[in-house]
């Protein structure tokens, strides 16, 4: 009913428009898109009417992270848990039991060397598929030289018991060591070297050192990761980052489970190790 | 101006009306949510949160189908004081969850009401509204409170009851359908509105004011034992407790998790594995929060332990190895953290400031 006089009644003011313009020689609707579009007009004045006005030009893109893991290329989910299966380069045998970390603050680099950064972080726990994504919000159009991340929270952001997510997880670093949050646990089992099986639990967080005036000093042990650069165009982006969680035991020093297992908090040989071998960690997944 | 030009300007002021009609889609009117069959419209029950955790934690968990209501809350009450749900009228749910324990009892093993034992230790009952996994028994095997509370009516070892007798008793009864109708809109009773109606109470049922959370708000001081208890319980080359047992950031003093804590070399009650089928989950038992551990003897989930000192016993030396002991029990190997008497004295201050007096005596949570 509504379209229906509609209709008609926009038939009568195109006409009578048309009518009306025609009398001002060739001023009118010039725009082929508008409702009232005016082919005899030859200069525009103002009055097109639109059914709706027409959308902006897109200048930034959905982005959506999805974070994968393997193991030196052989994919971890959560159903490969509790199953030695996996060799490090140190030659240890292990399964892996539990895989939560944190990355915060990531950010993308363009060419002339700024940068812009999505502040905020997400928590992963490879039993629960919902943390596997973390959606961005909007990032800007532009070809990007990198993508980095913080592997853990930064100084600034690495506040004790500060959020209520990650307090309800138990993601708490305890202050005695520096406080804040812990940025990863990984933990499982190894044959250690007397054939037995052991368990390990990799903690990386800050880092506690004692020096020799057994003065009390706290490191901020995170990591920033660098990965390769991506093209943000269009509505969405979704962006894989891939662990290789077989790096946490190499490149540049080879870790011997016998050595370091369980215990690693407060050890700060084994912090400083943890950050050591951060940054390859991590890498650039498909783009789409 | 011409009648020609009125008319130009009059269709054209129609035509603009028009498109800002078209333009702008029908307003959504809310639908009213029509009133209970019933008649009755029960009052939104705000949950106080206590400041502790509002600080430190996310809000409660509450499942949208069943909003806490003062007269939900109210029949839950009622239902969980009351033997009405039991088989032979004896049982209620505070036979064995009783307020003054922290909604626990006193036995190793609780006794049903054809006498026989099961095999767990009763759990107590509070700030369940804040485990966020919604895994409620010693083995997680109900989803939800309202999950949880189908179990014990009708568990054989337990009330013994079947659900269409419960119903029955209840719908006979002369002011339970009035309160099922003010709680929920109607005097039909079901064993889901009972679930509901306790998980509604339960959620109430929030203890957050021991010493140690007056403490995290800056009101009181702890002794400097209670203090060196605390940095004991942080100290992964202490006590090594916070990984499951929560920390001032948690004063849930719970992960809600499931883990194995080195009680035995092989199991006899396979926990969280026997729901699971997951030989990986062997062994594994619902973390127990630390709150209220003076009300709530024995402990573990097969309450093998008496007193408290056991228990601090069982972690510094009386840790046995097994194929799915947490790597988070890091001394294992050790046998435990190896605490000194001191240590332990220490440890044990701590853990009894986090008794929260105020909860047992709450008159809200009393038998109505």
């Amino acid at each position: 009913m509504k379209t229906t006089k509609t209709v008609i009644l926009l038939s009568a003011t195109i006409a009578l428009s048309s009518f009306f313009t025609s009398c001002s020689k060739d001023k009118g609707c010039t725009d082929p898109v508008a409702l009232n579009f005016d082919q005899k007009a030859e200069t525009d004045d103002g009055s097109c009417i639109y059914p709706t006005p027409p959308p902006p030009a897109a200048t930034t893109a959905s982005v959506n992270i999805n974070f994968t893991h393997n193991f030196d290329g052989t994919t971890v989910t959560a159903n490969d848990f509790n199953t030695i299966q996996y060799t490090n380069q140190f030659g240890n045998q292990m399964s892996i039991s539990k895989l939560k970390y944190l990355i915060s603050d990531v950010r993308f680099y363009k060419a002339n060397g700024d940068s812009v950064v999505v502040d905020g972080y997400n928590y992963i726990d490879l039993t629960n598929t919902a943390t596997l994504s973390y959606a961005l919000g909007n990032v800007g159009h532009d070809t990007y030289t990198g993508v980095g991340f913080v592997i853990g929270f930064d100084v600034i952001d690495n506040i004790s018991n500060y959020y209520p997510d990650l307090n309800a997880v138990s993601w708490n670093w305890p202050a005695s060591l520096g406080g804040g949050y812990h940025y990863m646990q990984l933990e499982g089992q190894y044959i250690d070297s007397n054939s037995a099986t052991a368990n390990y639990a990799y903690h990386y967080g800050t880092a506690r050192e004692i020096n020799l005036a057994n003065d009390t000093i706290y490191h901020p042990n995170y990591t920033l990761a660098q990965i390769g650069g991506v093209t943000i165009a269009g509505s969405s982006v979704n962006i894989e980052i891939k662990m290789n969680i077989a790096e946490w035991f190499k490149n540049t020093y080879t870790w011997d489970l016998n050595v370091y297992n369980t215990m690693l908090m407060p050890n700060y040989n084994a912090q400083i190790l943890m950050k050591q071998n951060a940054p390859t960690v991590f890498s650039l997944g498909t783009v789409n | 101006m011409t009648i020609t030009n009125k008319l130009t300007l009059l269709t054209l002021i129609a035509l603009s009306v028009l498109f800002s009609c078209s333009k702008d889609k029908d307003p959504v009117t809310p639908t009213p949510i029509p009133p209970p069959p019933g008649g009755s419209s029960p009052t939104p029950y705000a949950l106080t949160i206590p400041p502790i955790f509002a600080q430190t934690l996310p809000a409660p968990f509450n499942p949208q189908n069943n909003p806490l209501t003062v007269e939900g809350v109210e029949l839950g009450r009622h239902l969980f004081y009351d033997p009405i749900l039991s088989g032979d009228g004896t049982q209620s749910c505070a036979t064995c969850h009783a307020p003054e324990l922290a909604f626990t009892d006193t036995n190793q093993f609780s006794t049903g009401i054809d006498g026989l034992e099961g095999n767990r230790n009763s759990m107590p009952i509070f700030n369940a509204a804040w485990n966020f996994d919604q895994r409620f028994f010693w083995d997680g095997r109900a989803i939800g409170l309202e999950g949880q509370a189908f179990g014990p009516v009708r568990n054989p070892i337990e009330m013994h009851n079947t659900w269409p007798d419960a119903v029955t008793s209840l719908q006979n009864h002369p002011t339970y359908p009035s309160m099922f109708n003010a709680a929920f809109g109607t005097t039909i009773i079901d064993s889901v509105l009972v679930v509901k109606a306790i998980a509604q109470f339960e959620r109430t049922l929030i203890s957050a004011n021991s010493k140690f959370d007056r403490y995290l708000l800056g009101m009181e001081a702890l002794t400097p034992q209670e203090a060196s208890g605390f940095n004991l319980f942080m100290d992964q080359q202490g006590g090594d407790c916070f990984h499951c047992h929560g920390s001032a950031g948690n004063p849930l003093w719970t992960d809600n998790g499931f883990h194995n804590n080195g009680l035995d070399a092989s199991f006899t009650d396979l926990g969280l594995g026997g729901v699971t089928g997951n030989p990986a989950d062997n062994g594994k038992f619902k973390t127990p929060s630390l709150r209220n551990l003076v009300f709530t003897a024995p402990y573990m989930h097969d309450g093998r332990f008496q007193t408290l000192d056991e228990v601090i016993e069982h972690y510094s030396t009386g840790i046995v190895m097994s194929s799915t002991i947490d790597p988070m029990m890091e001394h294992a190997a050790n046998g435990g953290v190896q605490l000194t008497a001191q240590e332990k004295a220490n440890l044990k201050a701590f853990l009894l400031s986090l008794t929260d007096n105020n909860f047992v005596t709450n008159p809200d949570f009393q038998a109505p």
